[in-house]
């Protein structure tokens, strides 16, 4: 049996009248890289407000690390690494003044802390940068200090809450290789995101919606939930079909992408593709039974599935 | 008319915000009320119950009565009587009383003679107080029903008068040490009452609560640098004045530091309060100058503490700035050292202790 970090039971968050998290139970096995897939508002930096003990749960019980949250969240802060939205880096600090800062802050040791420093301006590329004020830097290396001052402790949990939503691809890719490595040196993630090939990339997925949880499991597993339910629409009017095949009793969702029209069935249809084919009953079309892509999971998972 | 339309869009988005934005609704209305009470009702450029004590070195009824003549002027109240002319001097200088009252052994014969009765020891460093008491100098004295009317015959003023600490009576005298408080409140509450809300409104915060740091150790350790920001201004206010303005420190350079870090230390933690309330940048500046003004007009910065009513004066005792406009004239004008003026001293002392435990308080370690 695998080794759990954070264990959630019940979790549940209110704010006034709003409810922002509902009752959501959650097991995150040490070591891995564990993503919450949801829109905004579907309640993910409020959840991991209130693992790393930002936020008083309303109700539930959470254990992080084996420690009681809220309760031991001060003997929890040691062993934690967060990287916020806003990177909550030093404007007026340079690189490696932002760095020294959060080590003296954590309690390292003037020595350890310069090593560990050197360490992470080197592995994150910024070892040239280390007297450029924190303002002056672009998107992608603001994101990289960000992720060497959450890790300046060595911690063995680490929050990322959308971490790469000011950053473009080239540089997402390449922060997602620093956090594999992380991953593969023991430390466990817990990275929130909006962005589908981001998700794909966890270990494991839990799809959040207006603060319920909507499916969880690895994405291979998530995708072959959805085996046999998505078809492919090629040709003319593609609007017009889309309205059709949306007034189709088997259909849960139809969304065009560029040239194709997508549509999701509902489970348990027999042979998908041949009955559109029957439904639709249109020659210019052409139709094709495709691999599911975490999109349609997400879609198919939610309530936007219903018929938008 | 598009012109108009826009500029209307403006005016009604900017009326909407004003009207959602509370405390800046709540300047609006605050501002102008306190300044109408504090100027109208509260502050009387006619000094009035300035405290004063008696020395009567000639126990005689004549002096009782000259002195109950003085009394009903209400130009002072009478809060004690000393033995010797020391005694009274030394409460001077210690800020109890702003004069004294001193009646001659031989006060019959100085009767009988026509002579000055009596001398006023004042302490002439507020001009406002000592001009109300120097108007007392040539006041009609009626002498008791035992000497016929008209038997004194003053050819001399009824007092004699004695100016302490500034006998030219120059105003910059007292505005100099007065400025400084101002000054420092100004400052050193607006800085401090950004500090945290800048973090907050940065991001920074919600970083700084998930480390081991306690709340203590960020508020103490934001605030140490602006100790010496307060220092670095009075150095500069009271060098300039001594130099400029010939102010010259009466006092004791330690009591001089005694009376100030605790005023800086007020001052801070003030603000650190202020910066755990106020939610924007914005808001923070609002209430130092809302608390500027009433530091200005309170204090004894403007218009005599002893002048003002009873009520703007337990108003004035909850604002560090009339303490320390006390202690800070006190040893700078007076030449009054720390332990004079202990009283003041603890309790910015005390003030800074409760502001910095609710600022703590306040500042939990969560986003709740």
């Amino acid at each position: 049996m695998t080794e759990l970090a954070i264990r959630v039971r019940a979790l549940s968050k209110r704010f006034g009248d709003v409810i922002a998290v509902d009752g959501i139970d959650l097991e995150i096995p040490a070591g891995q890289i564990y993503g919450f897939l949801g829109p905004n508002g579907s309640g993910k930096t409020t959840i991991i407000r209130m693992l790393c003990g930002l936020l008083t749960p309303s109700g539930g019980d959470v254990r992080v690390l084996d420690l009681q949250i809220p309760a031991q969240a001060e003997t929890l802060r040691r062993k934690i690494g967060y990287m916020t939205q806003k990177f909550s880096l030093y404007d007026d600090l340079t690189v490696q003044e932002n760095m020294q800062f959060m080590g003296r802050i954590h309690g390292l040791s003037r020595s350890v802390a310069a090593g560990r420093i050197e360490e992470l301006l080197e592995r994150y590329a910024l070892s040239s940068m280390r007297h450029r004020f924190a303002s002056a830097m672009s998107g992608g290396q603001r994101q990289r200090l960000a992720l060497a001052v959450a890790t300046l402790h060595s911690p063995t949990l680490l929050f990322l809450d959308e971490p790469t939503s000011a950053v473009d691809p080239e540089n997402r890719r390449d922060f997602w290789e620093k956090l594999f490595d992380l991953s593969d040196a023991g430390t466990t993630i817990l990275v929130s995101t909006h962005y589908m090939d981001e998700a794909e990339r966890c270990h494991q997925l839990a799809i959040l919606e207006t603060g319920h949880l909507r499916n969880q499991g690895t994405p291979q597993a998530l995708l072959a939930q959805l085996d046999n339910r998505v078809v492919e629409i090629a040709g003319d009017n593609l609007r017009q079909v889309k309205e059709r095949a949306l007034r189709l009793p088997g259909v849960q969702s139809a969304a065009q992408q560029g040239v194709r029209l997508r549509v999701l069935l509902q489970p348990d249809t027999p042979d998908p593709t041949h009955y559109l084919r029957e439904q639709l009953a249109d020659n210019h079309l052409i139709l094709t039974h495709t691999r599911p892509s975490l999109e349609d999971v997400f879609v198919a998972s939610t309530s936007g599935g219903d018929k938008s | 008319m598009s012109a108009l339309s826009r500029i209307g869009a403006v005016t009604a988005k900017e009326f909407k915000q004003l009207s959602r934005d509370r405390m800046t609704f709540g300047m609006i209305v605050m501002i102008p009320l306190l300044q109408l009470i504090v100027f109208g009702y509260a502050i009387s450029t006619i000094v009035r119950n300035i405290p004063i004590a008696v020395v009567d070195n000639s126990g005689s009824a004549v002096a009782r009565a000259i002195t109950e003549q003085v009394r009903v002027t209400q130009v002072v109240t009478i809060v004690g009587h000393y033995a010797t002319a020391a005694e009274a001097e030394a409460a001077i200088v210690a800020g109890t009383i702003r004069a004294a009252l001193v009646f001659p052994e031989n006060l019959s014969q100085r009767v009988a003679g026509g002579e000055p009765v009596g001398q006023w020891l004042v302490d002439g460093s507020d001009t406002m107080v000592s001009s109300a008491l120097l108007a007392l100098r040539t006041m009609p004295l009626h002498l008791e029903a035992g000497v016929p009317e008209g038997a004194y015959q003053a050819t001399a003023p009824s007092f004699e008068v004695a100016l302490f600490f500034n006998p030219e009576r120059r105003s910059e005298v007292n505005i100099v040490p007065g400025l400084s408080v101002i000054i420092l409140t100004m400052t050193l509450v607006l800085f401090t009452a950004v500090a945290l809300v800048r973090e907050r409104e940065h991001g920074n915060l919600e970083l700084l609560i998930t480390t081991p740091i306690h709340p203590l150790e960020l508020m103490v350790g934001k605030l140490v640098p602006y100790i010496f920001v307060g220092l670095i201004q009075i150095i500069i206010i009271l060098g300039l004045g001594w130099l400029v303005f010939n102010v010259p420190l009466q006092g004791e350079l330690h009591d001089l530091v005694a009376v100030i870090l605790p005023f800086i230390a007020a001052s801070l933690t003030l603000g650190l309060l202020l910066s755990t309330i106020a939610a924007t940048q914005m808001q923070a500046m609002q209430m130092t100058f809302f608390l500027l003004l009433l530091s200005v007009l309170l204090s004894g910065f403007m218009f005599p503490y002893d002048a003002m009513p009873k009520a703007a004066q337990y108003i004035a005792e909850i604002l560090p700035a009339t303490h320390f406009m006390r202690l800070i004239r006190g040893v700078y004008l007076r030449g009054a050292t720390a332990v004079q003026l202990l009283s003041d001293i603890l309790w910015l002392l005390g003030f800074t202790g409760i502001m910095l435990t609710i600022a703590t308080k306040r500042f939990h370690k969560s986003l709740d």
